[in-house]
């Protein structure tokens, strides 16, 4: 019985989602748009679960003492922090939560982005090996590209960027395309197979 | 280890010091390397010069902090675009730290053409939901922004007045840095209602992007610092993507010096394992 | 001197006359919209009626100085009329859906308007407003639902019936095991990390599938589970799918709920944490299996450095490149939808990953014909298939 509710409200939400999809009049129309506000707002009750569970786990850590505790303070401390300051205080600008989101938070977000830049230069000087035919052409399709992306590459030779641009515009969209049409029908037999109750596992259950 | 060894399994910290002088050295004395203008930006520029005066253009800020030193010099470059065109720009936003990085780009463009808040502009503010916000402005556009993000009544608000849903739009352009981003406003504003979609977004993205160009369901596209760099050529100024390009320019070519010489030093390591096999 | 006084008051008067005569015609209204047409907006839930026009003969051309349409209605005909909308010019068409009624008729009148004047089309007959059954641009649409979905439930009562189904390997999904037994040896963590997107994603859904294989594999071998999230619902299913992962591997005791936590929504802030717990836990594999963006390679190239066996899947194309440079195997796109089905060997979920290659197949009929077709400039199907 635990299992089974949750497949008969799956199943008939899944249909019902499909057949309003080909009927515009009311109740069907906005029926899509009505089941994603109800997610919303149960995602946004579930926040609540999500800091409990960062509550425990970090009180648990302080309490005990356990390596790196002095870390989990600062998350709490900083969690209460701003929760306070933003409930109190509001988020305009010139607000104590401002100045923080603006000074602490953007410039660790930006920070943690450019990391990007670094592994992009590792995992490239690793990964970009002459090994086989494929791998010579992947090579020289990422040169051709990278040049051709900046002003350097037209500096080098003129026709650079065009060549890049061709590399975009068809190799590259002829594979992601392919990939793509592969994707939609991925979701579309998962979805199928959710909707009818052969995958559960999701619901925690196993085959059974 | 031998000294191809060692340069073979090179600790990836020397990589991070060359790229970040790479970036920073260019940065502090620039190069002033020419910019050439790409098709995808081409056409986004000509879609917005086409428009007559006074045409609205729906603009939406999806991007956060983290993405803002790629973004946000496309939104300036377009939003200064739009004004020099006399277009009145309506700004939405589906990511909540969008909401002061699109209204700083838009104080800004308007500062420097006159523009005025609330007559040539405005910023609807955040709201969550993502793809059923877009739907929800096909259907009407006041019953999900009934004010904008300063809390003024969307009556109150002489640029909005018949404004209902996208039907008064002439043109749709998003700055998108992931999910709710580009692929939403293609799939509503594009596919359900038609309108002509341009698109700003990060380099990283852009080639997922380029199908939707090719079919049409995109009017123009800007990828990353290069084609915000692009726009503001095409608008002859000087912005901040110009000032970033020399870095890029120079970062790209020390990660192709790196991949070569990984090549060298496999290809030395090869034939020495080859010659003592022999 | 007074010849030249002559041909200069020549000159003004015929300028004079000329200029008058241009006034006079840039003062003329403009010449109406004609053909105008309203009707039911097709294909939608009621409320709207849709006009359509031909331009007016100023506008574009003639004296082009047609500013825009102003769109007027009634419910009364020949009186009452009242502004609902006002287009810019150029544009032939407008769907009205300002308070339309439905079952009430309206009665349209377009105006077009210039600097000065104004001019009135005549009305339209009345329209009715009503909502639609079906939406006959989808047609296709449900087509291509009905076929799919059909072969689909063909191939898994196939598998039901005990038909033998070729699968093809997947290298990515043969490594789980191998990757998770790594860890039990070397005594390290597995870390399983489900993307960074909500529970409404279809590629988190998966990925979870996935972590209940992976979880009981991980219970039999006895190796740690550490599952970092940056959404609570996806906590909360995944300490779901883990529990019953270990009760059906008969290790309930080893069941540690404060192993599946919540870092962060924020992407940068969850993609630090966990590039935290690699560091300091140094697991000997890693699973990413979701929906990524930037963060991939953060991650990835953090989980390199500490010396993982890394297995990759996501259908987000851009972060495809990635996840194939930094670690070991990569599932691609739809195979990240086959994990499961994969994994399980169970005969219903391959039957239905075998339907899925046949649709596949279908398509790639369809896009060849439609590219012959096309080139031959017979654009039939390509105008059955767009949708609306």
């Amino acid at each position: 019985m635990r299992r089974q509710v949750p497949l008969i409200i799956t199943f008939i939400a899944g249909t019902i989602m499909i057949i309003a999809y080909f009927i515009p009049r009311e109740p069907f129309g906005g029926l899509r748009q009505r089941f994603s506000v109800w997610f919303l707002i149960i995602a946004a009750f579930a926040l609540i679960l999500g800091i409990g569970n960062l509550i425990k786990i970090h009180g648990k850590r302080i309490s005990r003492q356990s390596a790196g505790w002095g870390y989990s303070v600062v998350l709490l401390v900083g969690l209460a922090a701003m929760s306070v300051l933003g409930i109190g205080w509001g988020i305009e600008r010139s607000t104590p939560f401002h100045y923080l989101f603006w000074n602490m938070q953007i410039p660790l977000s930006a920070t943690m982005f450019a990391l990007l830049a670094f592994f992009v230069a590792s995992a490239s000087y690793r990964a970009f090996r002459i090994r086989s035919f494929e791998a010579t052409l992947l090579l020289a399709a990422a040169v051709v590209v990278m040049l051709g992306r900046v002003p350097l590459g037209n500096l080098l030779w003129p026709r650079l960027p065009a060549v890049a641009n061709w590399i975009m515009t068809f190799p590259n969209t002829a594979g992601q395309r392919a990939i793509m049409i592969g994707i939609a029908l991925g979701v579309v037999s998962s979805s199928l197979r959710i909707i009818l109750g052969i995958e559960r596992t999701y619901l925690g259950g196993g085959q059974q | 280890m031998s000294a191809i060894e060692k340069l073979r399994n090179i600790d990836r910290r020397f990589i991070f010091i060359a790229i970040a002088l790479a970036v920073i050295v260019p940065l502090l004395f620039p190069i002033g390397l020419p910019v050439t203008v790409s098709p995808s930006v081409q056409k986004l520029y000509d879609a917005i010069e086409e428009l007559p005066p006074g045409s609205k253009v729906l603009m939406s800020f999806d991007y956060g902090t983290s993405t803002m030193p790629e973004v946000y010099p496309m939104n300036l470059a377009v939003a200064q675009h739009c004004f020099s065109r006399d277009l009145k720009v309506v700004g939405t936003v589906l990511w909540p730290e969008g909401v002061s990085l699109g209204q700083n780009a838009l104080e800004i463009a308007a500062e420097k053409y006159g523009k005025v808040y609330g007559t040539d502009y405005v910023n609807l503010g955040y709201k969550v939901g993502g793809m059923v916000v877009i739907q929800a402005i096909g259907r009407d556009i006041r019953e999900i922004f009934p004010e904008d993000f300063r809390g003024t009544p969307i009556e109150e608000l002489p640029i909005m007045e018949g404004v209902r849903n996208f039907d008064r739009f002439r043109l749709v352009v998003t700055f998108s840095a992931g999910d709710p981003g580009v692929r939403e406003w293609v799939m509503i504003a594009q596919a359900r209602y038609h309108k002509k979609v341009g698109a700003g977004c990060t380099a990283v993205s852009a080639p997922a992007f380029y199908p939707y160009l090719d079919t049409g369901q995109l009017v123009g596209l800007l990828g990353g610092m290069k084609g915000a760099a692009e726009y503001e050529k095409l608008l002859q100024s000087q912005g901040p993507a110009t000032a970033g390009m020399d870095a890029q320019s120079v970062a790209h070519a020390v990660i192709i010096c790196f991949i070569l010489f990984g090549n060298l030093v496999m290809l030395i390591t090869k034939r020495k394992t080859e010659r003592r096999s022999l | 001197m007074n010849q030249r006084r002559a041909v200069f008051l020549l000159f003004l008067s015929i300028a004079f006359f000329f200029g008058i005569s241009t006034a006079a015609q840039q003062n003329a209204p403009p010449a109406p919209p004609t053909e105008v047409k309203a009707f039911d907006n097709p294909n939608d839930a009621g409320g709207g009626i849709t006009i359509t026009w031909n331009k007016s003969a100023d506008d574009g051309q003639g004296e082009n100085d047609v500013l825009g349409y102003e769109i007027l209605r009634s419910t009364t005909s020949g009186s009452g009329y009242q502004k609902v909308a006002s287009v810019l010019a150029g544009e032939e068409s407008y769907t009205d859906g300002e308070n339309v009624e439905d079952k009430v008729p309206y009665y349209y009148v377009v105006r077009a308007t210039d600097a000065e004047f104004f001019s009135d089309s005549a009305e339209t007959l009345p329209a009715v407003a009503k909502p639609q059954w079906f939406n006959t641009n989808r047609i296709s649409m449900l087509v291509a639902v009905l076929l799919f979905s059909g072969l689909v439930l063909l191939f898994i009562s196939w598998a039901k019936g005990g038909r033998e189904l070729y699968i093809r390997p997947i290298a990515g999904l043969a490594a789980v095991d191998e990757a998770i037994g790594r860890a039990t040896e070397m005594g390290k963590p597995v870390l399983f990390i489900p993307g960074i997107m909500d529970m409404d994603n279809m590629q988190t859904l998966a990925g979870i599938t996935i972590l209940r294989r992976v979880a009981q594999k991980a219970a039999e071998y006895g190796a740690p589970l550490l599952v970092p999230t940056s959404r609570s619902l996806v906590m909360t299913t995944a300490q779901e799918a883990v529990k019953e992962a270990y009760l059906d591997a008969g290790r309930p005791d080893a069941y540690d709920p404060d192993r599946i936590r919540y870092l962060t929504d924020n992407q940068f802030g969850y993609a630090a944490g966990v590039d935290g717990i690699m560091v300091r836990e140094k697991p000997a594999a890693i699973f990413y299996m979701g929906c990524f963006y930037a963060e991939s390679l953060i991650l990835a190239e953090t989980g390199h450095s500490v010396g993982a066996i890394q297995i990759a899947g996501t259908a987000m194309p851009a972060q495809l490149p990635f996840f194939v440079t930094a670690c070991d195997y990569t599932l691609i796109g739809e195979e990240l939808f086959a994990g499961s089905a994969y994994l399980s060997r169970e005969p219903r979920l391959l039957g239905s990953l075998k339907g899925q290659d046949f649709g596949k197949a279908i398509f790639m009929l369809i896009i060849v014909v439609g590219i012959i077709l096309e080139s031959f400039g017979i654009h039939f199907l390509d105008q059955w298939l767009a949708t609306g």
